[in-house]
Parts: C-alpha cells; sequence; structure tokens
C-alpha cells in the first residue's frame, strides 16, 4: 500500500517560509473570507453545517462538536460564553502551540464563526502559563482583528457584537479538563465540577450556559463553514471526518507534526514511512498513541475481533502496524485516539522507568479533591519510584493493578481514569518486566525518574 | 505594594476583562509576579483587597498553581521538561548539566543568584524533545552540549553586566 499524502487544512500555512502571522498576512491569503460568508447566513445554518460534518473534539474525548452545540440551553435569557481550551498540556501534545504562534488568524476566524452561530458575545481563550509569547501573539491578533472590525462591537458592520480575551493559566494539568478550566477561570482553584449537574452547556462559566472548545477543533469550524459540512464529511472516514493533526515524539528518526485524513493512514505508515522509522539499531517498543492518558500499545501484538463499517459487521485481524488511525479503530483495540500525542518508545526503554515518569506526572497534577485519585495517583507512583530504586518486590505488578483499579471509574472527573490507565497498561502489556524487574534489562537508555 | 505604573495600568484594564471581579485572580497575580518577582503576603492582601476577596481565596491560588512562587529566585529562570517524550530523549542529563553549570540544584537559587534551575511537566513541544524553557524564551533539543552552550551565553552575560 502506498503513503498516503497529507492533507495540510489546518496547518496548510504552519512552517511556510514568508507566512507570519500578522493580520496582514492572513488577509493576502484569504483570510476572513469565509467569517464573511458564514454572517450573511442564518446563525442555525452554520450549527447544521457542523452538524452535518460529523466534526469530533480534537482536545481528548472525540464528542462530536455539532452535538455539544445543541446542547447548549438557549432558552436560560442568560448569556452563553464559548471558552476555547488551549491549555494543550496533555503529554505528548504539540499542535494548538504551532497554531497559536504561528496561525492566530485561523483561530480567531474559527471562534468568531462559532461566537455568530451559537450567539456568544464573549469568548475566552484559556491559553496555559507556559505559552507566554502565545499569549502575546494572541492579544496582538486580537488586537488587529478588533481594529479591522472582525471583532469587538458591531462585526462587520452588523448589530452583532463580540469580545474575546486572552486567560493565562498557570501551570496545572487539571485546568485542560472542561470544568477545571471553567473554575479557573472564575478566579479559583481548578477543581473540577461534578457531572450532572454541571454540564458547562447548561452551568458552565458564572453558572451560564458555555461551550468548551479545544483549539484544533474550532480552527475545523471554519473549513466545515468555507467547504460546506456534506464536503468536509468526505474527507476521513464515515464516523472519523476531516483532518487530524497527529504528534509525534520520541523515538522515531523525523518526529513532528502530521496531518492526515483521518483513518487513512495505519500506525505502520505513520511510524515507518513518515517518520522514518526506529532509530538506528533499534526497535520499536511500544506506542502510546494520544497522549500519556491514552493506554499504551505493545509493538508486534495483534488484535482480531469484528466492528462495524457503514451497515455491516466485518472480520478484522491487524497487526499493530495495521489499525487505521481513527477515534473508533484505537478505541476497538483497547485505547484511545485522544490528544493525537503519539509518544513512541523503542527497546532503550524500561518500561518501569517509563511508567515511574509517568506516574509522577499524574501524582504532580492530581487536583486532590477525590481520595481515590489524590492518593492512588500517590501510591502508584512511589510503588513504581521504589522498583525503580532498588526496592521491587515481586508483588508489585498486581498492587500497582489493585491501586489503579480502584480509581478508575470512582472520581469527579476523567483524571481518575487518565491517571489508572497508563499503570493498568503498563502492567498488562509488560507484565514480565514488572514481576521480574531488575535495573539493568534494557541498555543505552536514558534516565527517566 | 510598590507596583510600576505599567502594571498598574495593565491590572485596572484586566478588570475590565471579566462580568465577576474574582476571574482577574490570575491575571492580577501574573502581573505582579512580573513585576516584582514572587507574591509576597502583602501581594495576596492586596490582591485581596482589589478585587474585594478574602486573603484567602487568593492565597488558595497562588499556593495551588505551581507557576506562582512565593520567594525570589535567580535573575534567570531555567526549566527543562521532565516528562515522558523529554525523558526518554535525556531530559533528565540536561538538568543535571545545567545543575552542574551553575553548582546548583533543583528549586534551589545558584550560589551566585544567576539562576534557578527547575523540572517542570510537558511543556507542549515534545516533538523537539528535550525541550527548555530560559525565562520566556522555548529552546528545543537541548542535549548537555547544548545545555552547555546556553550555560555559557548565560554566564557571559552575567559578566557582561558587571
Ligand atoms: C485531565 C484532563 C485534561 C485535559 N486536557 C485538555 C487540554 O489540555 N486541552 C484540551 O483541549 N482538552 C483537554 N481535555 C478535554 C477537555 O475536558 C474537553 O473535553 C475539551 O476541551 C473539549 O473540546 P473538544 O470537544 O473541542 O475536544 C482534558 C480532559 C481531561 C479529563
Ligand atoms: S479525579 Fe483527580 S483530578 Fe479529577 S477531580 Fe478528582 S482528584 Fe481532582
Ligand atoms: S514531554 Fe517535554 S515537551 Fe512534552
Amino acid at each position: 500500500m502506498s503513503v498516503p499524502q497529507q492533507r495540510r487544512l489546518i496547518f496548510a500555512h504552519i512552517d511556510e517560509p514568508g507566512y507570519t502571522n500578522d493580520l496582514a498576512c492572513y488577509l493576502k491569503h484569504g483570510g476572513y473570507e469565509v467569517m464573511r460568508r458564514a454572517f450573511a447566513r442564518q446563525p442555525a445554518e452554520i450549527i447544521e453545517e457542523v452538524k452535518r460534518s460529523g466534526l469530533r473534539g480534537r482536545g481528548g474525548a472525540g464528542f462530536p462538536c455539532g452535538v455539544k452545540w445543541s446542547l447548549v440551553d438557549r432558552k436560560s435569557g442568560k448569556p452563553i460564553y464559548l471558552v476555547v481550551n488551549a491549555d494543550e498540556s496533555e503529554p505528548g501534545t504539540f499542535k494548538d502551540r504551532y497554531i497559536i504562534h504561528q496561525d492566530p488568524h485561523q483561530l480567531i476566524e474559527g471562534i468568531m464563526i462559532t461566537c455568530r452561530a451559537n450567539d456568544v458575545r464573549q469568548a475566552y481563550i484559556y491559553i496555559r502559563g507556559e505559552f507566554p509569547e502565545g499569549a502575546r501573539i494572541l492579544e496582538k491578533a486580537i488586537a488587529e482583528a478588533r481594529a479591522a472590525n472582525l471583532c469587538g462591537p458591531r462585526v462587520l458592520g452588523t448589530d452583532y457584537s463580540c469580545e474575546i480575551y486572552v486567560h493565562r493559566g498557570a501551570g496545572a494539568y487539571i485546568c485542560g479538563e472542561e470544568t477545571g478550566l471553567i473554575e479557573s477561570l472564575e478566579g479559583k482553584r481548578p477543581y473540577p465540577r461534578i457531572k450532572p449537574p454541571y454540564f458547562p452547556a447548561v452551568l458552565g462559566l458564572y453558572q451560564c450556559p458555555t461551550i468548551v472548545n479545544n483549539v484544533e477543533t474550532l480552527c475545523h469550524v471554519k473549513h466545515i463553514a468555507d467547504m460546506g459540512g456534506e464536503a468536509y464529511a468526505h474527507i476521513g472516514t464515515p464516523g472519523n471526518t476531516g483532518t487530524r493533526i497527529f504528534c509525534v515524539s520520541g523515538h522515531v528518526q523525523r518526529p513532528g507534526t502530521y496531518e492526515y485524513e483521518v483513518g487513512k493512514i495505519t500506525f505502520g505508515q505513520l511510524l515507518n514511512d513518515v517518520c522514518g522509522g526506529p532509530l538506528p539499531g533499534r526497535q520499536f517498543k511500544a506506542v502510546i498513541p494520544g497522549g500519556s492518558s491514552a493506554k499504551v500499545l505493545r509493538w508486534g501484538e495483534r488484535y482480531r475481533g469484528r466492528r462495524k463499517v457503514g451497515a455491516e459487521f466485518v472480520e478484522y485481524d491487524w497487526g499493530i502496524e495495521d489499525v487505521p488511525l481513527d477515534f473508533d479503530s484505537l478505541a476497538l483495540i483497547g485505547s484511545m485516539g485522544g490528544s493525537g500525542g503519539v509518544i513512541v518508545m523503542d527497546d532503550s526503554v524500561n518500561m518501569v522507568e517509563a511508567l515511574a515518569n509517568i506516574n509522577e506526572f499524574y501524582a504532580h497534577e492530581s487536583c486532590g479533591q477525590c481520595t481515590p485519585c489524590r492518593e492512588g495517583s500517590l501510591w502508584m507512583k512511589r510503588i513504581t519510584a521504589r522498583m525503580v530504586h532498588g526496592g521491587a518486590r515481586g508483588e508489585d505488578g498486581a498492587l500497582l493493578k489493585s491501586v489503579a483499579d480502584q480509581i478508575a471509574g470512582r472520581t469527579i472527573c476523567a483524571f481518575g481514569e487518565a491517571c489508572s490507565w497508563p499503570t493498568q497498561s503498563f502492567v498488562a502489556k509488560f507484565g514480565e518486566e514488572f514481576s521480574g524487574y531488575s535495573k539493568n534489562d534494557t541498555e543505552g537508555g536514558t534516565p527517566l525518574v | 505594594m510598590n507596583l510600576k505604573p505599567d502594571t498598574l495600568r495593565s491590572i485596572d484594564e484586566a478588570i475590565t476583562h471579566y462580568p465577576v471581579k474574582r476571574s482577574a485572580v490570575l491575571p492580577l497575580l501574573h502581573l505582579i509576579q512580573e513585576d516584582v518577582g514572587f507574591i509576597s503576603d502583602e501581594a495576596i492582601e492586596w490582591v485581596a483587597a482589589k478585587l474585594e476577596l478574602q486573603p484567602i481565596n487568593v492565597y488558595e491560588v497562588v499556593t495551588f498553581y505551581p507557576m506562582f512562587r512565593r520567594k525570589p529566585i535567580g535573575r534567570r529562570h531555567i526549566r527543562v521538561c521532565r516528562t515522558l517524550s523529554c525523558a526518554i530523549m535525556g531530559g533528565y542529563r540536561t538538568c543535571a548539566e545545567f545543575e552542574r553549570q551553575f553548582g546548583t540544584q533543583k528549586g534551589e537559587v545558584s550560589p551566585d543568584g544567576e539562576v534557578t534551575v527547575e523540572f517542570v511537566e510537558c511543556l507542549a513541544s515534545c516533538g523537539t524533545a528535550p525541550v527548555v524553557m530560559v525565562d520566556d524564551e522555548l529552546h528545543e533539543k537541548v542535549d548537555v552540549a547544548k545545555a552547555g552552550e546556553i550555560a555559557a551565553r548565560i554566564k557571559s552575560e552575567a559578566a557582561a553586566r558587571k
């Protein structure tokens, strides 16, 4: 099978020589034309286009964007807010960074189309604190757009007004979770809220209906408004439409960002052909497909079963190289597409050390509200750290699994799953390294804890 | 509080961005930390008064978010990414090299007051691992050799200032 070509919709101008992030350059490339056309249509038509497009959120959960918008409570009499999730904090994910730094007006155009469609008069871009330059770029871009009457009062001469403000986070991963983000935007600790009743679409920012969307998702909205939902739905595969940016990091020859039609490229094609395969003298060992919270896959695994394609069920028998990279296939093989962050580890990596590294992240980032998550993430960190530092015991694999099993499903937010899935999957897939742990199982690696 | 006129202007502007004053806690803390270098007790009380909150409402925010600090740091802030993609590409060695170069330990101010080296979690630039932020600037593919070059530059800038 030949390797498919990248389809750069969102990243059309990323790293293009001479392309700058100012308004003049964006306008020269046809910028804000889609918004002008969208403003000439009824808002409900735009929502219809997004529904028809099948667009699924690119922030992590893959929730259908049009459905999310249609859940917004429009009868409450309260203002509706848009919150743009630019927290980009899921380890392994690095796509929104490039949009923000290199093509901020694409995002602003997507935001304005979304706001007008949903009658939003106030949007906030919640950007992680570690993007100080990104925050300045966005603020400048918003000021340029405002001066050109593309946002702010009476946009494009209509009686519709909408302000956009940038709000900086301060280094906490849990602010990426949408209700934690909302609390943070309200000036509090980012303690996630329990659902029900606090669905953002009904009781979000300031207890008003709120739409939270990822940066990349909102850029897709611009392209949907441009080509129409129907045409957009022809890109990618049924149920997994459009393009998606894969962020490949770790042990491949050419790490980086690659935009492909969803489901039109396999793991083997992406990692071997596009990214150049393993480093010299090395072999792939493990890959995490959707940010560090996604379950790890073992290179060389096979997956068999039946899956629904259109209206029919078909048998599949995939080696890991054959798995198409879409939301549903990755869920089928027991992991997830998540945020698009593909982390590759080769045979220099000791899996106990790798898990110890991940566990340290989650122990540091748990907000501490729920006992299973607060205590469990810390215990998992301590156990893996102890193993690495010479105190491994035969039962550690089972102990880790038992702690992880008592977190997932028992917490306020999905961080509970996010912190237990790595442990559950590492122990399940690399059990031999956990039961007979020895520091010298691999050679040539670098310290991970 | 002795804040620069520019900071005070930005603070008043930030408060107008929200229908509820409390939302301005994070922006105000960022502005004050950029101006003064850290968040003192006095700053906490000042922000609380400014936003009509109790000091505890500000204190609990300062103590939760990793980017806010209660003490001054070195003149330059070196943040090395610790998370998996950077670690497997050598991030721990990079961090150790910065510690060695400045004779310091993570989280402390170096003896000459020049730097604070810290581990931070994923900086969303995993494709160019290992990455390091020096103040607001991102440095990519910082192996031990490149860490040495960055350290040399910081040292020569420090010498030029003296
Ligand atoms: C622990 C945790 C961290 C998250 N971090 C992010 C993030 O950094 N960026 C993001 O866009 N979504 C993140 N999400 C997902 C958001 O909660 C939310 O689903 C998303 O912003 C919705 O946007 P979308 O529908 O456009 O994907 C996170 C979720 C969880 C549970
Ligand atoms: S699951 Fe963890 S991160 Fe989420 S609310 Fe509970 S303690 Fe906080
Ligand atoms: S792991 Fe270091 S930037 Fe993501």
